[in-house]
């Protein structure tokens, strides 16, 4: 205890003095950046996610360079060769053509583009239109509370395909439409998972410690309480990012989507199911595709979780 | 063993495989209980009291693995007992069991009826209607009004206490011979435990049941048991007859408990003893005494060498190299110098820092959307003032409205009546930030009070960055200092809140609070939810931070003992309302108001021998939604007459003490003047 009266001999604690400053070198343990850093070094999990992300990306780039043919080039000659390890298959086309006779392998390529654009495109916004009316409902309460409610009453009762059908209709058909439209119909889960994690955040005791350190309501919300939703956000955004491709998928059908010779890997899901009982590579290619990046946004949602999150954390 | 012993337990232990190592968390312990006697087992959390009650049903947690040379249940080896067995013949049948949340541990989705009567049917071939009366009759005897209606009723419509009174139904409907109960005290307010204990006490020689007390409140377990077990790392450190355990304790980890408990062995404002570290977790081989490097007295022989079982009389033995004696029995910290900073009387008038007057809350609370809305009064024209360097205590029950004053006083809610003045300046009108350099608070959990995902040096130098001072060097710098003050290693910086232990996190929320410098901390119930030797070690640093930083305490908490260890004045607050307010001294040794006179009584100090005193209190706290007429303590109060009933008291001084009753006058044996209060009888109605 005499440690107490040795440090506050002399110096008032309010004042603030340049000659301590040296103190933070002393053994501090290692900076949450750098111990979080090493985690991540150490995490196989999240390696391999950045790893096949990372494969995505440089191929959604660099498409034109890396895709082996023209994907909108129809060779119908040569339409429905099964890849190169089935019977039949050519070496010229590696994963085979498709309807039409078109490189499927360049496709899936360019398709990479679309569908990363959209899953992480339309998640992204719909995680920032659902976590921030969450943390507004759940954090203020009251009216605004009601009123976010009614909101999601409406969205839930209204069919969300006849919503999408008509804002493309309305808006016209283009990739960021198609973004904007899916991300704005698929908010209601991260609504509901934030608004709960809130009203249970906000009696905690951290919280009204900041508000009487004198925290305004805005900075708790985005300072204290929002940083303890990341996991929870993390989680439906793994999930929503496979259904806003399989959305994209379901409008291509129906032909609200990105229009018809780009190539995406729901619309390619779309066009192969006629033949899928005949050609079934023409579903489970693309669907490999989708399946592999799913997973990869899902192992780097828990690698992060993991590394920013020491023991159990929430 | 004799036959009259019921339990039998030899070489117990319990080990849980971690990731790593395995987790000794009872090692080999032998205890021997007779019929229709109490063994109190006590110890720090982590001690392995719960392991040990759940080993002997079977409950453990999967992993762990349970190991005995016997456990004999009335001559029956529950060791080796089938798990079909044990359920059917033993669990709830023979042996009772009481957990320690009532909030949690009757099903929410079945009636009180049901979940009661099921116990019985369940072991037994007895009809629905006599499990049934059985359960009446029970419900009659734990103390609930109305035990007939009260079958239909769900957990949620009973207060913590009831729910715990049902448990104990619960717990005796197939008369069991023997009743575990762990902690079934520790989340009730004092009145409540006193009667619970009180209950425990009377049921337990009129069935000639045994039972085995788990407690961390030495006080308790004083008044309520026959036999004590000290335990300490999994291992029972010290054992014997309650009485001569602590009278003469020979365990210096015995010994350390007792001192630390506020107002034991030391005199008020005095520091008090502690036992540093944490209970280690046992893991891979034990070497030595566990004990030893928490221990003042420990020699290298302590370290090397396991302590030998020292016999000192039949029952009663200790595992010790050097143990305490009446001779080399001194505290163990050194310092005991008294504080200086209690309010003598030679000190000179301080000025008033902190004001509160006539201060209402009402909220309007609906029940159901389409509910009348109902006024709640919270607060009811409380009034208060706190004079610079001076400890307030603010004593009650829960739900008496303690939090919402304390919020008021910090401007985080809204008075619907009267105001909060804090250095002349009334509280609404000061910017948040300004208020914020004022007054500081400091909460009871400290498990929810730190942000979780923030690091210990984020949390501390918080307030820092909010106000802007400094450069962000300056604001490390300053945090450091601060860690350094409330006893914090400079390691833990950028450890986050999950890897402290709970004393180190109160020690983190201690330094956010007092960063700023604030003139007035508002500690709201800062040591309950800590082991007895932390709540020594973080009272004994609130205690040096108000001598070095010249801080004002309000001091919100239910423990007495602590309330007489560290205020310098009392407030006594029921339903809303200030009771009774006066010198610490005046009001804890001669209490005016009936309602303090039983906070008092309830009070469990250490002491053996005498039982757990009946407080003539009758009911339940109140529901503040509907209050009572009159005098709001009337329906529980002893001593009420016709006037209490129709007309509440008004505050009169009587000795120095500000008191809020009827009968307060009489009580002590002065003739109390009714015309005194006549002018001031309408307060009720007047509240906004």
């Amino acid at each position: 205890m005499m440690t107490i009266r040795e440090a506050v001999s002399g110096s008032s604690i309010a004042s603030v003095e340049h000659s301590d400053a040296e103190q933070s070198t002393v053994n501090l343990g290692m900076s949450p950046t750098r111990a979080a850093l090493m985690r991540a070094r150490k995490h196989q999990g999240l390696k391999i996610a950045l790893g096949i992300l990372l494969v995505m990306a440089v191929f959604a780039v660099f498409a034109p360079w890396l895709a082996p043919h023209d994907p909108y080039l129809q060779t119908l000659s040569l339409r429905m060769l099964p890849p190169v390890w089935v019977e039949g298959g050519q070496w010229e086309y590696l994963l085979g053509t498709d309807h039409l006779g078109r490189d499927y392998l360049s496709r899936i390529i360019y398709g990479a583009r679309i569908s990363m654009t959209i899953g992480i495109g339309a998640a992204s916004i719909g995680a920032l239109i659902g976590v921030t009316l969450g943390l507004l409902a759940g954090y203020f309460g009251g009216w605004l509370d009601q009123a976010v409610n009614f909101l999601v009453t409406c969205q839930l009762a209204v069919p969300s395909l006849l919503l999408i059908m008509a804002l493309v209709f309305v808006i016209g058909q283009s990739i960021t439409v198609v973004i904007f439209v899916i991300g704005a119909t698929h908010w209601v889960f991260y609504l509901v998972v934030t608004r709960f994690a809130t009203l249970r955040l906000r009696e905690l005791d951290f919280v009204a410690a900041a508000s009487a350190m004198g925290c305004s309501r805005f900075q708790i919300a985005v300072r204290e309480v929002l940083p303890n939703l990341v996991n929870q956000i993390m989680v439906i955004f793994t999930l929503e990012v496979a259904v806003a491709i399989l959305n994209e998928a379901t409008l291509s059908f129906l032909g609200l989507g990105i229009p018809s010779p780009t190539p995406s890997w729901g619309l390619m899901i779309a066009e192969g199911k006629t033949a899928m009982f005949f050609q079934p590579w023409l579903v489970i290619l693309p669907g490999v595709s989708l399946f592999i990046l799913v997973i990869a946004v899902n192992l780097l949602g828990d690698g992060v979780r993991d590394v920013t999150v020491t023991n159990r954390r929430n | 063993m004799s036959t009259a012993s019921i339990l039998d337990i030899r070489e117990l232990s319990v080990e849980i495989p971690t990731e790593s190592s395995t987790l000794k968390a009872v090692r080999g312990i032998s205890l021997d209980l007779k019929r229709g006697e109490t063994l109190g087992i006590v110890g720090e959390s982590g001690s392995g009291k719960s392991m040990t009650a759940l080993a002997i049903m079977n409950l453990l947690p999967p992993s762990a693995k349970r190991a005995a040379a016997c456990i004999n249940f009335d001559g029956n080896n529950l060791a080796q007992a089938s798990e079909r067995q044990l359920a059917r013949d033993v669990r709830g049948q023979r042996i009772g069991m009481i957990f320690q949340e009532p909030m949690t541990s009757l099903n929410p989705v079945y009636s009180i009826g049901r979940q009661l009567t099921e116990t019985m049917t369940l072991h037994r071939d007895v009809s629905a209607a006599t499990a049934e009366a059985r359960a009446v009759h029970l419900l009659e005897k734990v103390g609930l009004p109305d035990p007939a209606s009260r079958l239909k009723q769900y957990p949620h419509e009973l207060s913590g206490g009831q729910r715990q009174r049902v448990m104990i139904a619960m717990a005796l409907m197939n008369e069991p011979e023997l009743l575990i109960a762990d902690e079934p005290t520790t989340a009730l307010d004092v009145t409540i435990q006193a009667q619970i204990l009180h209950l425990l006490r009377d049921l337990q020689q009129e069935l000639g049941m045994s039972m085995i007390l788990i407690t961390h409140d030495l006080g308790v377990v004083s008044r309520a048991a026959d036999k004590i077990a000290v335990m300490y790392a999994g291992d029972i450190v010290e054992t014997g007859n309650t009485t001569e355990v602590l009278k003469d304790p020979r365990h210096p980890y015995t010994q350390g408990l007792l001192e630390c408990v506020p107002g034991y062995r030391n005199g008020a404002a005095q520091r008090l003893g502690a036992i540093p570290g944490i209970v280690p977790a046992m893991t891979g081989t034990v070497q030595g005494c566990a004990f030893a490097s928490r221990c003042p007295r420990a020699v290298d022989l302590c370290r090397t060498d396991v302590p030998p079982r020292e016999a000192v009389s039949p029952g009663r033995y200790y595992v010790c190299h050097d143990p305490v004696t009446h001779d080399t029995a001194k505290p163990l910290t050194v310092e005991t110098a008294a504080h200086e900073g209690a309010a003598g009387p030679s000190q000179l008038p301080k000025p008033t820092v902190l004001t509160v007057e006539q201060v209402s809350c009402t909220f309007s609370v609906r029940r159901g959307l389409f509910g009348k809305r109902k006024p709640l009064k919270a607060l009811n024209e409380v009034s208060l003032s706190i004079e610079k360097g001076e400890i307030l205590a603010l004593v009650g029950e829960s739900g008496c409205g303690k939090t919402t004053l304390s919020r008021t006083i910090m401007g985080l809610q809204s008075p619907s009546g009267g105001s909060v003045i804090l250095n002349g300046q009334r509280i609404e009108d000061l910017p948040p930030l300004q208020r914020a350099r004022m007054i500081q608070p400091i909460f009871q959990d400290p498990y929810s009070s730190l942000n979780p995902r923030k690091t210990i040096g984020d949390i501390i130098g918080k307030p820092l960055a909010v106000h802007r001072i400094g450069t962000k060097a300056e604001q490390r710098a300053h945090t450091h200092r601060m860690m350094e003050l409330v006893g914090l290693p400079a390691r833990v910086f950028n450890s986050y809140p999950d890897q402290l232990s709970g004393g180190q996190r109160q020690r983190a929320a201690i330094g956010r609070a007092l960063i700023m410098n604030p003139e007035v901390v508002i500690c709201d119930e800062p040591t309950s939810a800590l082991d007895v030797s932390v709540q020594a070690q973080i009272l004994n640093l609130l205690l040096d931070l108000r001598d070095e930083l010249d801080l004002t305490y309000l001091f919100v908490t239910h423990n007495l003992s602590v309330v007489e260890h560290m205020a310098d004045r009392v407030a006594v607050m029921y339903l809303g309302e200030i009771v009774e307010c006066g010198d610490r001294d005046q009001v804890m040794s001669d209490p005016k108001h009936p309602y303090t006179r039983a906070l008092m009584d309830s009070a469990l100090s250490i002491s053996p021998g005498e039982t757990v005193p009946d407080l003539g209190l009758s009911g339940d706290f109140p529901n503040p939604i509907n209050r009572p007429s009159g005098c709001s303590f009337h329906p529980r109060c002893p001593i009420a007459e016709q006037q209490c009933r129709d007309k509440a008291p008004a505050s009169e001084l009587i000795d120095t003490t500000l008191v809020k009753c009827w009968k307060a006058g009489v009580s002590v044996g002065r003739s109390g003047n009714p015309s005194i209060n006549e002018s001031n009888n309408n307060m009720e109605e007047s509240a906004p």
